[in-house]
């Protein structure tokens, strides 16, 4: 008797001991992912003489906006910013069209060849054209240099299908279907008025899934858009984030004014581009995660 | 008979066909008719003369490949990489699951799991940035930093053989809370029975984590790991190509950024493609292979 009280003791104060520790971990990381974060947000209102002489590490000598003045007044940030609202937009409308419609039809045990269907759905997750064939093909249908490459072409995701799928299978009951159909009710109503209703969780993750991945994507456009008028925000700003860094090594006096002005759009064009999406997201979090969840789920 | 019920049952599909035709037409024009421009691997491809032109010349270009100088620097310096961030990046999310789940705090917990998953919505572009203004040996805060310890930042930008670590280290910080959430969601359908009897032999907390919590979510880990292996020489290009510069060309050329120069900077179309489908082919073996061993050895598979 005396000994098992004992041990219950011993094992809390183990366990105490456990909690300092899982706690202090989670801070520190807290930190490490915070602190970056942080800097850039307090960098982008900062004399940049401040920053590259190492003079702000938690909060800035002063606040100023001259990066962001420096950064409106160029014209093309503002172009990138309205070209990737609207590819956003028309983007995730048309991946949400195209890969749900796919997903419900795959997703139906009526489907004449559904088997060799869902193979030939699949099989691009892992084989692909590749860089130039691809390229050629794009060209061939007139879409280089053109408004519609960032919307048509991609917008079909292996991925999305499977998780649409998976969703109408697992989570419409079959007999929802047989009512219907007694009722009258022909496939593509069903779809309509009773299928998609159902999924607005999937609709939205895979919604918000693709609307971040055209937010954040450049490659394509790098490819396919030279004419700057056509450029997304990413591709724009890795002008002044990417190829102006290079230049840095190349240090003289008469090049820091430069370098300064630089540096300032910098750290604001990582806050204006960066923000919308951070802001976003604790609060569209649930659906996030959802996707990671219905994706693995296996058939 | 038969032929009858064929075409009812294709009658029957009809308005499911109707719904696939526009993903159908995008999967043709845009993933099956690159796929058959795969051919100009065996080919001297000339735009002007077309695959159906183009002289047929067999392996060559796979030949000219495997015996350039660039096949060994590109395999090593993707596999490098690759190997380095499954070593690093596959242990530490389950670490991280296993501590999260030990949270008792609620509110804390929750805090705690926006702020870890914040990063992996940073655009490649915007991360890219981050790292040349953090690691920057002149004005970067890191060198400030080390300065203030009397210590001198390295140019790791500049160095072959750092490349990797940043690479890696890097992608960490990105994407260590985001990828431990499929562990926490295996976590959370744990028998809670398992800690109930665990408790009443007098286990402690770091028992149950060790004994109940780890090999549970080993199914889960295998199944993950398979999926990176078959990537295993397909690393993120973006972010290589965005962070290479001339003084790190030697550890950061890697067989997509070599099929990107190769094809759209020098326009040698053939050996492009002949380089992206070795990789690609590659690819799909290791998969197979992976996926073998490991439903020898515990049972989970993915195919």
């Amino acid at each position: 008797m005396d000994g098992k009280i004992k041990r219950k003791i011993r094992s809390s104060r183990s366990d105490r001991i456990f909690d300092i520790i899982i706690y202090a971990l989670a801070i520190i990381l807290i930190l490490i992912v915070v602190y970056p974060l942080w800097f850039v947000f307090i960098a982008s209102f900062s004399n940049p003489s401040d920053i590259a002489g190492g003079q702000v590490f938690f909060w800035p000598r002063e606040w100023i906006l001259d990066g962001y003045q420096e950064l409106f007044k160029q014209s093309s940030i503002w172009t990138g910013y309205r070209n990737t609202l609207i590819y956003t937009a028309l983007g995730t409308a048309f991946g949400l069209f195209i890969n749900v419609t796919a997903g419900f039809a795959l997703s139906r045990k009526e489907l004449y060849g559904r088997k060799f269907l869902s193979v030939l759905y699949l099989i691009p997750m892992f084989i692909s054209g590749g860089l130039i064939p691809t390229f050629l093909v794009v060209k061939q249908f007139g879409l280089v240099d053109n408004f519609w490459v960032m919307v048509v072409p991609f917008a079909l995701s292996s991925y999305n299908i499977i998780v649409a799928r998976t969703f109408f299978n697992n989570s419409l009951p079959e007999g929802l279907w047989e009512a219907a159909q007694i009722d009258g009710c022909g496939t593509i109503r069903y779809f309509l008025q009773f299928a998609l209703p159902l999924s607005k969780a999937v609709l939205a993750v895979i919604g918000l899934w693709t609307a971040v991945g055209i937010w954040n994507s450049w490659f394509n456009a790098l490819i396919y858009l030279n004419d700057e008028t056509l450029q997304p925000l990413q591709l724009i700003m890795r002008r002044i984030l990417i190829l102006n860094a290079s230049l840095l090594g190349t240090a003289g006096k008469a090049a820091v004014e430069m370098k300064n002005k630089s540096d300032m759009m910098r750290y604001g064009s990582i806050v204006i581009s960066t923000l919308p999406v951070m802001c976003l997201y604790p609060f569209l979090q649930k659906y996030f995660n959802q996707g990671v969840m219905v994706g693995s789920i296996k058939e | 008979m038969k032929k009858k019920t064929i075409s009812q049952q294709l009658k029957k599909s009809m308005p499911l066909y109707l719904l696939l035709l526009p993903s159908f037409l995008l999967l043709i024009c845009f993933s099956y008719l690159p796929m058959s421009g795969l051919l100009m691997a065996f080919q001297d491809y000339r735009p002007a003369l077309g695959l159906t032109g183009s002289k047929w010349v067999g392996l060559a270009n796979f030949r000219q490949f495997f015996h350039s100088y660039q096949f060994k620097l590109t395999i090593r310096n993707t596999l490098v990489i690759s190997l380095y961030g499954i070593l690093v990046g596959f242990p530490l999310p389950i670490l991280l699951a296993l501590i999260c789940n030990q949270m008792r705090a609620q509110r804390f917990k929750k805090v705690f799991q926006v702020i870890t998953y914040l990063p992996h919505f940073i655009s490649t572009m915007v991360m890219c940035g981050m790292i040349l203004i953090f690691l920057s040996p002149s004005v970067g805060i890191i060198s400030h930093m080390l300065g203030k310890l009397g210590i001198e930042m390295p140019n790791v930008l500049a160095s072959a053989s750092a490349f990797p670590s940043v690479y890696v280290w890097t992608d960490v910080w990105q994407n260590l809370g985001w990828d431990s959430i499929i562990y926490l969601a295996a976590l959370s359908g744990i028998d809670p029975t398992y800690y109930e009897a665990a408790t009443m032999d007098g286990a402690s907390r770091l028992q149950k984590m060790f004994y109940i919590d780890l090999p549970l979510l080993l199914p889960t880990a295998m199944i993950l790991l398979i999926l990176r292996a078959g990537n295993i020489l397909s690393i993120g290009f973006e972010k290589v190509f965005l962070l290479q510069n001339t003084m790190n060309m030697m550890g950061s050329e890697i067989i997509s950024t070599y099929v990107y120069k190769l094809g759209l900077v020098n326009q040698q179309y053939s050996l492009s493609t002949a380089v992206g489908l070795f990789n690609t082919v590659v690819n799909v073996l290791v998969l197979l292979l992976v996926n073998q061993i490991s439903k020898k050895l515990t049972d989970s598979s993915l195919i």
